[in-house]
């Protein structure tokens, strides 16, 4: 962790920040390691000594991190500080850029995943993204949903609607379109084409779901059956999501990652970086002294 | 496999791309390979010497571009006139003063414009505009490069309009508003700001109009009169380098002098246009950089 | 010196002036494409009957219809969209989608752009000497379906480019991410929305094909034939070239003026219909994807 070796300032928490169930504590600041207090999990993704480049800028530096299987992590931080691109990274959505380079290595199951031999459509399968903007294609909702199985050879009729009905129930959409499955996509309000958007996720079984502010484009309301579908999904997929929003964040996730300037400032329990962070700078964004 | 079917893909799509180099630099090759012969016999300062075209003489057939260059350009010229100033005046017009409402009902007339066949304008200056020029000019016949002129001129006439349009639209908003906010009226900020602003996309679009004149075949060929003579005043039938090649192409025996030369006669105008249009592609890329 | 209220009334007037001619301008090429318009319809519309679209020319052509050169015209236009479609929608998508912006990009659209500037006649002579000569087709409706197929190609071209820019980015993304290959993405993702603004620049390019006669003087067009082609390799009437030969290389002019009123009238008409066809369809898929 480069912030570290900085000498930090104690100041205490204001009110306004809830965490999950837990009271406002009012904590003096330590200096001690970082992340001594997660829990051995199993690891899911690792990243070692990771940077990004985008051309000659550096996007990324030195990021490690690991994130825990069938957990929610949360990545937070102001526009610009990275999060959106470590996300992309996990997936190599990031090779469409062109001249963008990785330094250091990415895991996924102890296996990295920047190595020549791997399968990139393979590992896009595996890791599932959700944009910010809903992006259903221009085809009916069924075969939004039956999309991702098609592609990976999936023919029979059959099959393809056990599928698609399964996705639809675990995207909590199924009971909202099961009598519309050859409307179009894009006819679905914005919260049902995020779900429907996560329903096609689903559909191609991957392991890690990413998620890149999924939220931001939608209502309260929308917003508020989105939580609650991470929170259900998380038993059996490992979930990563970007986000604004700090309480979304208090809200739903296990892990919260702070990234400020392409770095990872601190990371660790949920609790324990909206109540007790140990960086300053932290404490200053979730109080909302900037961003 | 997948990964070997991409890549063949992705090589074909690469051929079809590349294919366009290989038809320019195909046309630039048979064009000089067939007109080598040509060259040859009669000596590349003979084709460009004073004197005339007339390849059939009994006693010493005469090679001589120089009369058709002369009408080539004089019908060039011409067509410039009648099209840059009426283009760019309409272009003004469209760009900076007419209604959403008005630019949606005259742009696709323009295109209508655009989409008459040359063939088509040829026959109306064979029998509209030369039977009243003959009139107005007290002349035996109407069919001299004025005519030609005027009907390339409307021809060449779209592609000035659109182009120039295009340019004066993307003139940045805030040098207009800044004129207009000194307390410049509408006119003079067209006039003294944004007009220059654009006057090098207009410059492009007048030689994109230019290459387009010079090249045009079938106008010309009905409605200049095709006279071999040395022209002195635009009441003169003129024959340009395309209208030769029209004329004579079908008539020559294949294989002979004659023949080849008219492919030198083509690979003259080829050449011609080439430089215009790459003159004009340079400006064009100059002004986009710039605005 | 002029008083306050005396400049301003000047400048008031001499804008309204200004602003006057610029439309006066407008209204005068739309003038000229009225009495185009005008001109050949009142003439052409009257000559023209089912006898004359259905029936061959009779005794030298000065009676009878112009069924064959119909029939030519469809056939050569149909035979240059065979070559040109899907060689330009290829090279579209290896610019669009595969190609990264490079040297040989640049150079690719260079020669489009200087293709699409060389002379019509000069396609001639290319056609002439590879499709005729060195591919001895000899003079056939197969080497000047090629040779105009070409001519359009850099048309065809751009309207695919423009159409598979107007796909979002987050269609082919939202294809990635789920693991499709480039090739799957692009064929079930981006192509399929794409098609109906394809459609409408492939249209576009025929009907300019359809019109053009400098191309065809020489690689297959025929003054008279008492017969309809039977083959790629025979020759054929086309339209273009028919108004042609009527207008000026028959030997009794002034009696066939009204046929070849007619041939114009049927040439401008099957154009426009072309056009506007195009126009339309253009027009209601312009907003699908805008959000």
């Amino acid at each position: 962790m480069i912030i570290a070796d900085k000498p930090q300032k104690n100041s205490e928490l204001p009110q306004e920040i809830k965490v999950k169930e837990q009271p406002r504590i009012v904590t003096k600041l330590s200096q001690k390691a970082k992340s001594s207090n997660v829990v051995q999990q199993k690891t899911k993704v690792k990243a070692e000594a990771l940077s990004f480049y985008y051309g000659p800028t550096r996007a990324l530096t030195d990021i490690s991190f690991d994130i825990i299987a069938n957990e929610v992590t949360a990545l937070i931080g102001p526009s610009g500080c990275g999060k959106t691109t470590f996300l992309r990274i996990i997936n190599r959505m990031n090779d469409l850029i062109l001249g963008s380079r990785v330094e250091g290595k990415v895991s996924i199951d102890g296996k990295d995943i920047y190595e020549s031999s791997v399968d990139v459509v393979e590992l896009r399968r595996r890791v599932g993204l959700v944009f910010q903007q809903p992006n259903p294609f221009p085809k009916s909702i069924y075969e939004n949903v039956a999309y991702g199985p098609r592609i990976h050879g999936i023919k029979k009729r059959a099959i393809l609607d056990e599928i698609v009905e399964k996705s639809l129930t675990q995207a909590a959409l199924w009971d909202e379109v099961k009598d519309r499955l050859k409307e179009f996509g894009l006819s679905l309000s914005g919260g049902q084409q995020q779900r429907l958007c996560i329903a096609r996720v689903l559909a191609v079984r991957p392991e890690i779901i990413l998620m890149d502010e999924p939220t931001s484009a939608l209502d309260p309301v929308a917003t508020q059956r989105i939580e609650d579908l991470i929170r259900t999904l998380a038993s059996d997929y490992t979930i990563i999501i970007v986000t604004h929003n700090m309480q979304q964040a208090a809200r739903i996730s296990d892990t919260t990652a702070f990234f400020l300037l392409g770095e990872l400032v601190e990371w660790g329990k949920t609790s324990q970086i909206f109540t007790r962070p140990r960086d300053s700078k932290t404490e200053e964004y979730i109080t909302g002294r900037f961003g | 496999m997948q990964r070997f079917k991409e890549k063949s893909v992705r090589y074909f799509f690469m051929v079809c791309g590349l294919l366009s180099i290989v038809i320019l630099f195909g046309i630039f090759y048979l064009l000089l390979n067939s007109s080598f012969p040509a060259i040859s016999k009669v000596g590349i300062k003979a084709f460009f010497a004073e004197g005339y075209w007339n390849p059939t003489a009994f006693s010493g057939p005469q090679y001589s571009i120089w009369n058709l260059i002369k009408g080539t350009f004089m019908v060039g010229a011409g067509s410039l006139i009648i099209a840059v100033p009426l283009g760019v005046a309409c272009a003004a017009y469209l760009a900076e003063i007419a209604s959403t409402r008005e630019r949606e009902i005259f742009k696709p007339i323009i295109e209508i414009l655009a989409g008459i066949p040359s063939v088509v304008l040829g026959f109306f200056g064979l029998v509209v505009v030369a039977p009243l020029l003959s009139r107005l000019f007290n002349i035996p016949t109407g069919i001299n490069a004025l005519n030609g002129s005027i009907l390339v001129g409307i021809m060449a006439l779209p592609t000035v309009i659109t182009i120039a349009e295009d340019a004066i639209s993307s003139v940045p908003q805030n040098y207009k508003h800044a004129s207009l906010a000194l307390g410049a009226t509408r006119w003079q900020t067209l006039r003294k700001v944004i007009l220059p602003a654009a006057l090098s996309g207009i410059i492009a679009a007048s030689m994109l109009g230019m290459g387009r004149a010079i090249g045009e075949t079938m106008t010309v060929l009905m409605a200049t009169g095709n006279a071999l003579a040395n022209p002195s005043s635009f009441l003169d039938s003129v024959r340009t380098l395309s209208a030769n090649i029209a004329i004579e192409m079908g008539e020559v025996p294949m294989g002979s002098v004659h023949f080849h030369s008219l492919f030198f006669v083509g690979l003259v105008l080829f050449l011609i246009t080439f430089v215009i249009n790459l003159i004009a592609d340079l400006i064009f890329q100059h002004y986009r950089e710039g605005a | 010196m002029l008083t306050k209220e005396e400049n301003h009334h000047r400048r008031n007037v001499s804008e309204k002036f200004a602003f006057l001619s610029l439309r006066l301008s407008l209204f005068l090429v739309m003038f000229i494409l009225g009495v185009i318009l005008y001109d050949i319809t009142a003439k052409g519309i009257g000559v023209l009957s089912w006898d004359f679209i259905t029936k061959m020319p009779k005794t030298g052509m000065t009676e009878g219809g112009i069924f064959p050169a119909i029939v030519g015209t469809l056939y050569v236009t149909v035979l240059a969209a065979l070559l040109a479609v899907p060689l330009g929608v290829a090279s579209a998508i290896f610019l669009n989608e595969y190609a990264t912006q490079g040297k040989i990009t640049r150079l690719i659209r260079i020669s489009l752009r200087n293709l699409a500037g060389v002379p019509s006649i000069v396609f001639g002579l290319f056609g002439v000497a590879l499709f005729v000569q060195i591919m001895g087709f000899r003079a056939s409706l197969l080497a000047a379906g090629l040779t105009l197929g070409l001519l359009t190609l850099p048309v065809t071209v751009t309207a695919a480019e423009e159409a598979l820019k107007t796909v979002p980015k987050s269609f082919r993304e939202g294809g990635l991410a789920l693991g499709a290959t480039k090739w799957q993405m692009i064929r079930t993702l981006v192509l399929p929305p794409a098609f109906p603004g394809m459609l409408t620049g492939v249209i576009l390019g025929l009907a300019r094909a359809a019109g053009e006669t400098a191309p065809i003087l020489f690689t297959g067009a025929a003054f008279f034939l008492p017969f309809l082609p039977n083959s790629p390799f025979s020759q054929f009437m086309a339209l273009p070239y028919h108004l042609f030969i009527m207008a000026t290389q028959h030997h009794n002019i002034s009696a066939v003026r009204p046929i070849a009123y007619g041939t114009a009238f049927v040439l401008l008409a099957m154009v426009f219909l072309l056009n506007l066809g195009a126009i339309i369809l253009r027009y209601r898929y312009r907003k699908r994807f805008q959000r």
